[in-house]
């Protein structure tokens, strides 16, 4: 029988259609259908000038909207070759953990929703609300930032913002263990996540997995380490990978639990660029007219999602000749067909949850 | 290994094939004949030496007279990063698959051929990913006319 899951499946995380071929209960083929979120960014990026585009990367992943315009700026710093200051680094830093930490509690609270469990979901979105209300207070929006400029950026914090987030983390902290009682350890979650969903490392990486999910089959690869941007060689963090506590590595269960180990290496990351903030200008750096020199360039961020690359080609004009992302959450979703091969109907969801795709990410 | 021994090594094994090569850009690269495309990919695929295993990212571009493909390797072993380049013609883009060596090239090139309108030879499903099947025209080149109407419908 062919079923249609989606594109308004609750489930599916946004407008996500999977054709099932069942039989009986048994998936015997998901195709997963895309784009129904297409607003060809590239095309856009086009035709606005340098800056201009840091707010559509914004509107890629919006669950991390930080994590994203830093990949873009800092592709075009590299390309202009523009130094920014330790202030501009350290604040920098602090935004894309903070955001990382918000994206994680997505991550970690909707996919205990989908497995039926709700109470983890309201925990979640509880403590994200503080991070949220930190970067408002920086920059006026909870969602859609536009707050790293090419250069610097778009105000410095506000007195006392360093206090705030040392409380925030002090109190959050703790919360890990909660979460971890509540749902992690769960021996109902555990049954539904922990056989299910088996990604094995070779297949991850001819799939071009990355981010949590790769890291959930036990590749300890990370950008921020292996191929470090903004100074991460200097902070002290673990890489957190899949350890197969529960069932064979690579499960959904692993895949999960990477980003909870992550998010307390977030909290270690900001509070070492706490600690190493100085005084200094975030607009120091920021040119008066972004015309990057004709060239090419290709980098890459450890976002919450995996790796974000920005192919960029200058033609020495004040446009991008062309913009191509690499979005991470699109590679993983084309290892969704396989990796979901003869699971049962309910574990399709387990699956998809266990990827943590953003739909607007995938479509761009 | 160094984009400078990458380039050495890819024109010591290829030699006439290699249109040229930039290893000291920004983003070091090398354009290779369109005919021996998968031979070169097959070769950093496997090369002990290279190991390339991660292919980061496989894109087009509209270079007005000419169409370029794009594939951005890396090995997760070694540590390094090169980029090869195919230049295609703007009437008929028609490459071979490299599917077999990188399961993630089935989706990139289905975006490439939707957006470029790229010809994957050998693709075990080349169909439009991103826009609906029956669209019309290839979305990310350069002179492509913005539709006025989708199915009757203004947009």
């Amino acid at each position: 029988m062919t079923l249609n899951m989606g594109p308004q499946h609750p489930s599916t995380h946004g407008v996500l259609r999977l054709e099932l071929k069942t039989d009986g209960e048994i998936v015997a083929d998901a195709i997963p259908h895309i784009g129904y979120l297409h607003r060809c960014f590239e095309k856009h990026a086009e035709n606005i000038e340098y800056p201009g585009v840091i707010p559509f990367t914004d509107r890629m992943d919006y669950c991390a909207a930080m994590n994203m315009e830093l990949g873009y700026v800092l592709a075009i710093e590299k390309l202009m070759d523009i130094r920014i200051n330790n202030r501009v680094r350290c604040l920098r830093i602090i935004m894309a953990e903070l955001g990382r930490i918000a994206s994680h509690l997505i991550a970690a609270g909707t996919y205990g929703n989908d497995i039926g469990s709700f109470t983890p979901f309201l925990w979640c979105f509880r403590d994200r609300e503080t991070i949220l209300d930190l970067f408002e207070e920086t920059c006026g929006a909870r969602l859609l930032y536009n707050y790293n400029w090419i250069g610097g950026l778009m105000y410095d914090v506000k007195p006392g913002f360093e206090k705030k987030v040392l409380e925030f983390l002090d109190y959050f902290e703790p919360q890990v263990d909660n979460l971890n009682r509540l749902l992690s350890d769960n021996v109902i979650f555990i049954r539904r996540t922990a056989h299910v969903g088996i990604l094995p490392p070779e297949l991850a990486i001819s799939y071009g997995v990355t981010g949590p999910n790769l890291r959930g089959s036990g590749v300890a690869f990370d950008v921020r380490r292996d191929e470090p941007y903004l100074g991460y060689e200097d902070f002290d963090f673990d890489v957190a990978v899949g350890k197969a506590d529960y069932g064979p590595l690579g499960s959904c269960w692993d895949r999960y639990m990477v980003r909870i180990r992550e998010v307390r290496e977030s909290c270690k990351i900001v509070r070492q660029a706490i600690a190493r903030l100085t005084p200094g200008d975030v607009h120091e750096s920021v040119p008066k007219r972004v015309k990057p020199p004709a060239g090419e360039i290709y980098m890459r961020t450890e976002c919450p999602r995996g790796e974000l690359g920005y192919y960029i080609v200058s033609d020495g004009s004040t446009k991008p000749y062309r913009v191509k992302v690499k979005s991470p959450c699109f590679t993983v979703m084309s290892a969704f067909r396989e990796v979901s091969r003869g699971a049962m109907i309910a574990d399709i969801i387990a699956i998809l949850g266990s990827f943590d795709i953003v739909l607007g990410e995938i479509d761009r | 290994m160094i984009p400078q021994e990458i380039a050495a090594l890819l024109a010591e094994s290829f030699g006439g094939k290699v249109l040229e090569s930039n290893p000291d850009a920004l983003m070091a690269w090398s354009a290779v004949e369109p005919s021996s495309l998968f031979e070169v990919c097959r070769f950093f695929r496997t090369d002990s030496r290279l190991d390339m295993d991660h292919l980061e990212l496989l894109g087009g571009a509209d270079y007005k007279d000419r169409i370029e493909v794009v594939y951005i390797l890396y090995s997760m072993k070694h540590h390094h990063r090169y980029t090869i380049k195919c230049r295609l013609p703007r009437q008929a883009p028609a490459v071979q698959t490299v599917e077999s060596l990188w399961s993630v090239a089935n989706w990139h090139e289905r975006e490439a051929y939707d957006m470029f309108g790229i010809v994957f030879e050998g693709h075990s499903d080349l169909r439009r990913i991103l826009c609906p099947d029956d669209w019309e025209g290839y979305p990310l080149r350069k002179d492509y006319v913005l539709p006025t109407s989708y199915h009757d419908m203004p947009v």
